[in-house]
């Protein structure tokens, strides 16, 4: 894996901080070239991957990086799904079935429908995890895409009812369809280790907040610490500054002296700040962190 | 103690409370209860919880300590009557009650029989609008004399759709989904209103409910208040909630992230607020919960509620009592809303109309007659 992630809420108006703040982000990003832009750079800095959401815009960005291979040969996806507002607000008005049913694909070949149809009526929980993946997926098309993860809402709504087939049925398919690692972005790290050790899931990559001030880290900061000293996966470190409420200096030397974070994530909307985070990690990590 | 708590339905709403009460170290969550067969037999098939499709059964069978109800609104009233007469505490989700007669009788129920009861208005366990109703009972801005309360959100984008939501008499629209929110936040920080006026409840997409609900509060003491609710703005990405408070010493303004408070005058206030501009963010807000999901108020929520039982408690942040408060409101304003306006005719007997001249009111009367 790569040691530094792009990330993008900046893009999508997601401010843990400020409406406001969002909103001026998502007038700033509204053009998708504004993104690709920011991106562009993140990449000239070298970073060379793009972890994000698989939010339709996406499809844009992913448009724009297919017709220029030669420029992007580098450049990686690792995609998050599914963009879970798209799935809540359907399910607030259509109800929680009829949503899902609307997310399945609806052209391409009649086996896919008749799948798709015999998956609803035989509660073939894999045919329709299956199918909601490629879905999601569809967009990524002739991109690299090393690592898929499933994003902290559905994990955590999985891992909190104990679906934990669910996190089997993602893993085999990110696998076996897209010869990627699977990921999982979870607010309750050590809760969800627990599971996948137990669903034999080996050196599981699972990114969760990780900051100096514990926000959003739930078990509690000394679990997080003695988690990722001891137990067995790959950890990636986001929302390390918690939202702007500790200096980037701090936030980043906190993550890493966590020696076995073996990544980290984090969205900039400037040049000159993805330079600087990324002139902080550079700065931090070789000397202390061994396992880069 | 670990508590035997049941779930009945198992919408949107019904799974998220699941998986966090099923993740609380204090409780056993027993069985659930739905009315789709296929909901129930995928968490049968994978998860093992036992199921029921009669929630009668379901209490009369596991006798829970407690039980969770989050099916649509027009089921509240039976259901809640059921689980008190046996006893159990009941977590309900919002709106309570559509019946203010049914509403009034179970909060009775439920105070004489001492039993914990909870509504779930979520915002209340909302780090920014606890610590605005701290900063607003603490005197901070002086005299309230105006409250505003939005809520805006992307739920219905076009003309169709057909679940509960978007069902009149089963408690949908956006009165009871968003603005019950709104009006909740505003009985919670500034009180109920006495009154309400000028209430609008327009459809924009919707065959059968209203998508906009505006309406104007007013309070014996002179304030005033306004409301806002818009289900169908794509512009914001999820439903997004703010309260505004003005006082006669300066204005707070708070929603999910941030509280925002200017002071006209500085002294002899709390500590750490200045004249001017104050922000406090939700990373300092939010107390940390043991389980995460969608924010940390729904767990809050639920853990107010497993230890008020624990502690034999019943005075919750979000009681019936309050909630058939916000009830009221709801009515009131649905009321209101059909009630008739001054239009511009009603007007025309009041001005003095010369009828022979050419223009001004004449020609003003010509157009209104």
């Amino acid at each position: 894996m790569e040691r530094i992630l792009f990330g993008d809420n900046q893009f999508f108006g997601v401010n843990h901080m400020s409406e406001e703040k969002a909103r001026a982000q998502a007038m700033k990003f509204q053009d998708i070239k504004a993104v690709i832009d920011v991106l562009d750079a993140a990449y000239d800095e070298g970073i060379k991957v793009f972890m994000c959401t698989t939010h339709e815009r996406i499809g844009e960005v992913c448009d724009h990086m297919r017709a220029d291979p030669e420029r992007y040969k580098d450049f990686q996806f690792y995609p998050c799904m599914p963009y879970a507002h798209k799935y809540a607000n359907a399910a607030t008005e259509l109800g929680i079935l009829e949503a899902l049913r609307s997310f399945l694909p609806e052209e391409g070949a009649f086996n896919v429908m008749l799948k798709g149809g015999m998956s609803l009526a035989t509660k073939d929980v894999e045919g329709i995890g299956q199918l909601l993946i490629d879905a999601e997926m569809k967009m990524f098309q002739g991109l690299q895409t090393p690592v898929i993860f499933l994003q902290n809402v559905v994990t955590d709504l999985l891992l909190g009812l104990g679906f934990k087939e669910a996190f089997r049925i993602f893993a085999d398919h990110v696998k076996n369809k897209y010869n990627a690692e699977p990921g999982f972005i979870t607010m309750n790290m050590p809760k969800l280790l627990d599971v996948l050790e137990e669903l034999g899931i080996e050196k599981p990559i699972v990114c969760s907040n990780i900051n100096k001030i514990g926000f959003r880290m739930c078990g509690g900061i000394d679990t997080y610490e003695t988690a990722i000293a001891g137990r067995n996966f790959r950890p990636v470190a986001m929302s390390v500054f918690a939202s702007g409420a500790i200096s980037p200096k701090e936030a980043l030397e906190y993550v890493c002296k966590q020696k076995k974070i073996e990544s980290i994530v984090f969205g900039a909307s400037s040049r000159q700040n993805i330079r600087q985070t990324k002139q902080l990690i550079d700065q931090f990590l070789p000397t202390e962190c061994g396992t880069f | 103690m670990t508590l035997r708590i049941a779930l009945i339905g198992l919408g949107k709403m019904g799974l998220s409370h699941y998986a966090i009460i099923n993740s609380h170290p204090d409780v056993n969550l027993v069985a659930v209860c739905d009315s789709s067969g296929y909901m129930l037999d995928v968490l049968n098939k994978y998860v093992g919880i036992k199921c029921y499709t009669d929630y009668k059964k379901l209490l009369s069978e596991e006798k829970p300590d407690a039980v969770l109800i989050a099916t649509p609104s027009r089921f509240h009233g039976e259901m809640v009557k059921a689980a008190l007469d046996l006893n159990i505490h009941v977590f309900c989700e919002k709106p309570f009650c559509l019946d203010l007669a049914q509403g009034q009788r179970l909060v009775e129920l439920a105070e004489s029989k001492g039993l914990v009861n909870q509504v779930g208005y979520h915002y209340r366990f909302v780090g920014a609008f606890q610590e605005m109703k701290r900063l607003v009972d603490a005197g901070v801005i002086g005299r309230i004399h105006h409250v505003r309360a939005e809520a805006y959100g992307p739920v219905v984008l076009k003309p169709k759709g057909s679940t509960w939501r978007t069902s009149k008499n089963e408690g949908g629209g956006c009165l009871y989904d968003y603005a019950c929110h709104g009006i909740d936040l505003v009985n919670y920080i500034v009180g109920r209103p006495d009154a309400v006026g000028g209430t609008v409840l327009n459809k924009v997409f919707s065959r059968d409910v209203e998508d906009e609900v505006y309406s104007t509060f007013f309070y014996a003491d002179g304030k005033t208040g306004q409301i806002a609710a818009n289900w169908s703005d794509e512009s914001y990405r999820k439903m997004s909630t703010k309260v505004s408070v003005w006082g006669s010493n300066g204005k707070i303004a708070a929603d999910r992230q941030e509280v925002q408070i200017y002071l006209r005058d500085g002294t002899n206030q709390m500590p750490n607020l200045n004249k001017g501009w104050n922000t406090r963010y939700t990373t300092e807000l939010t107390d940390e919960v043991w389980y995460y999901l969608r924010g940390e108020e729904y767990s809050a929520q639920i853990d107010h509620f497993v230890q008020s039982i624990k502690a034999g408690r019943n005075d919750t942040r979000s009681t019936f009592r309050s909630a058939l408060e916000t009830d009221l409101v709801a009515a009131m304003m649905i009321k209101d809303g059909e009630s008739s306006h001054v239009d511009v005719g009603s007007m025309t007997q009041t001005m003095v109309m010369p009828t022979k001249k050419v223009g001004g009111l004449g020609f003003i009367n010509k157009l209104l007659s």
